[in-house]
């Protein structure tokens, strides 16, 4: 209870400083947040992107209805398979005039041929995937050709790596930022300290005793500030939206709980290198 | 009770110079010590091994028990308990009163709460401040601050109380004052080991006198009884 205490009443001691330590974990985690409020964003456009990723494989003239549905059936039980689609003439010819309506004229009946459309599940849609599975529709005997857009698959997955390693180091170099800064903030909070720290030592406190209010003050810091940055963050995001009409995705509870919970960890780190840092000095 | 056995002390940054150079002697429980010398003679050194604050190049130094060569850290905390260590400079905490400074020294090792105001009473009627509990540092004068110093010394009924030049930032009736408080202290049966340049208040006691010069013993008055000693 009494390192809970101190904790509390060194927020009472010095409330300038604290309120600058919890200010500067907020802004330093305001820019961690809307960094990955972008991140977010992007790879839900990707994701959304990728769910369109199909196979498209066409059916020779003259393959009846129960051939494709029985091959249809045997290509949904594919691992890789989320659904398969199947598109008779009539269907394809409909879907072209409604997809190409400047050449709604030019379509005659059974001008397009039947197909079978392969969806893929989440996690199967990469270039090597979409092609195994391309080619193992091509075995059947009565598909005639197999499109799967090869180009424009590769160039989304290289799109989605690049996104992913851009946003692996940005992440971790706002990361690093945010630890530098909240263990400089609460760096200022132990040298403000020193005397009593100094006095704690030469009455008997063990370290883990010293350590403890600091690292709970240093906690709830990281709390205060990862709340405030996560409340910045949803003003910036409301902010965007309305005055640039985008439609922007913001994190689910979890994710924004975890973000909290980051930043009261980060405090908690900051203190336990400072303060450690300190006693090992005098 | 406290012993030094051939200490050598060097510290890394001072080139290789030693701070104290095979140093020996013996401290009886209850008694008075003083140390002297100039400034860089090895006496705050010698406070900083007996509370283990350093440990000696070569040699050892026990404490109640406590072997410079075996004491963990977390052992010495344990140690300082049963001292008491007062500085020149107080070390109080600015923002509390008297009694939140003398209680504090009970709240870091885990004294029950509910014992925390009587002994807390206790210690501050010793050194003659019952009446200034509630005051903060700046609102007392030297002599009344390095009093709470001794409180917070005495709070925890140490056998020996280290003063590191206790009386170095007093006028000459402070120092008079805090030194009767350490000889009732001391009566009380608690060992005093104090650094001091006051030649004068040595001289006007029969206490044991350690005199040092450049890291070395070079006066003990239990092997030479009558005290002859310079100023600096």
């Amino acid at each position: 209870m009494l390192p809970f205490r101190t904790a509390l009443a060194a927020f009472r001691r010095a409330p300038l400083l604290s309120a600058l330590s919890i200010t500067t974990i907020a802004f330093s985690l305001f820019a961690f947040g809307l960094f990955g409020l972008v991140a977010l964003n992007i790879r839900d456009a990707l994701q959304h992107i990728e769910e369109r990723v199909e196979i498209r494989a066409f059916v020779a003239d003259g393959t009846t209805v129960e051939k494709l549905t029985v091959a249809s059936e045997e290509i949904a039980r594919f691992p890789e398979v989320s659904k398969v689609d199947v598109v008779t003439q009539a269907e394809a010819l409909d879907r072209a005039r409604k997809e190409l309506g400047e050449f709604k004229d030019v379509f005659e009946s059974e001008f397009l041929p039947a197909s079978l459309d392969v969806h893929l599940k989440p996690g199967f849609r990469d270039p090597t995937t979409v092609s195994k599975v391309a080619e193992r529709l091509r075995g059947y005997d009565f598909v005639d050709d197999v499109r799967f857009g090869e180009e424009w698959i590769t160039q989304l997955y290289r799109l989605r790596n690049i996104a992913g390693v851009a946003g692996l180091t940005l992440g971790l170099a706002f990361a690093c930022v945010a630890i530098i800064i909240i263990g400089a903030t609460i760096r200022m909070a132990v040298l403000a300290r020193a005397r009593e720290i100094a006095i704690m030592r030469l009455v008997g406190a063990t370290d883990g005793f010293i350590r403890l209010p600091f690292l709970i003050e240093g906690a709830l810091k990281g709390l205060l500030g990862g709340g405030l940055a996560l409340l910045m963050t949803y003003l910036a995001m409301r902010v965007l939206e309305q005055y640039l009409h985008f439609e922007t995705a913001f994190f689910d509870r979890r994710v924004a709980l975890l973000g909290v919970l980051f930043g009261a960890l980060m405090g908690l780190m900051g203190s336990a290198v400072s303060v450690g840092r300190h006693l090992r000095r005098i | 009770m406290i012993r030094f056995d051939n200490v050598t002390k060097i510290y890394p940054r001072a080139a290789g110079a030693s701070a104290l150079r095979n140093v020996s002697f013996r401290i009886a429980k209850g008694e008075f010590v003083f140390l002297i010398g100039p400034s860089g003679a090895g006496k705050s050194t010698i406070l900083k091994l007996l509370y283990l604050d350093e440990r000696p190049t070569s040699g050892e130094v026990r404490v109640s028990g406590y072997s410079s060569l075996e004491t963990s850290q977390r052992e010495v905390a344990k140690l300082r308990r049963r001292l008491g260590i007062v500085f020149q400079d107080f070390q109080l905490l600015e923002d509390r009163t008297a009694e939140a400074n003398v209680a504090f020294a009970l709240q870091v090792i885990g004294t029950p709460a509910a014992a925390i105001p009587g002994k807390v009473a206790r210690a501050l009627t010793q050194v003659g401040l019952a009446s200034k509990a509630t005051a903060l540092p700046r609102e007392l004068s030297g002599g009344e601050q390095q009093r709470v110093a001794f409180a917070r010394a005495l709070v925890n009924d140490p056998f020996v109380l280290i003063a590191d030049e206790p009386t170095g930032n007093l006028d000459e009736r402070a120092t008079r004052g805090i030194f009767q408080l350490l000889r009732e202290i001391n009566a009380s049966g608690t060992a005093v080991v104090m650094a001091t340049h006051d030649l004068e208040l040595v001289r006007s006691t029969d206490y044991r006198c350690i005199e040092l010069n450049h890291g070395d013993v070079v006066f003990d008055s239990v092997e030479a009884p009558k005290l002859e000693v310079e100023a600096d």
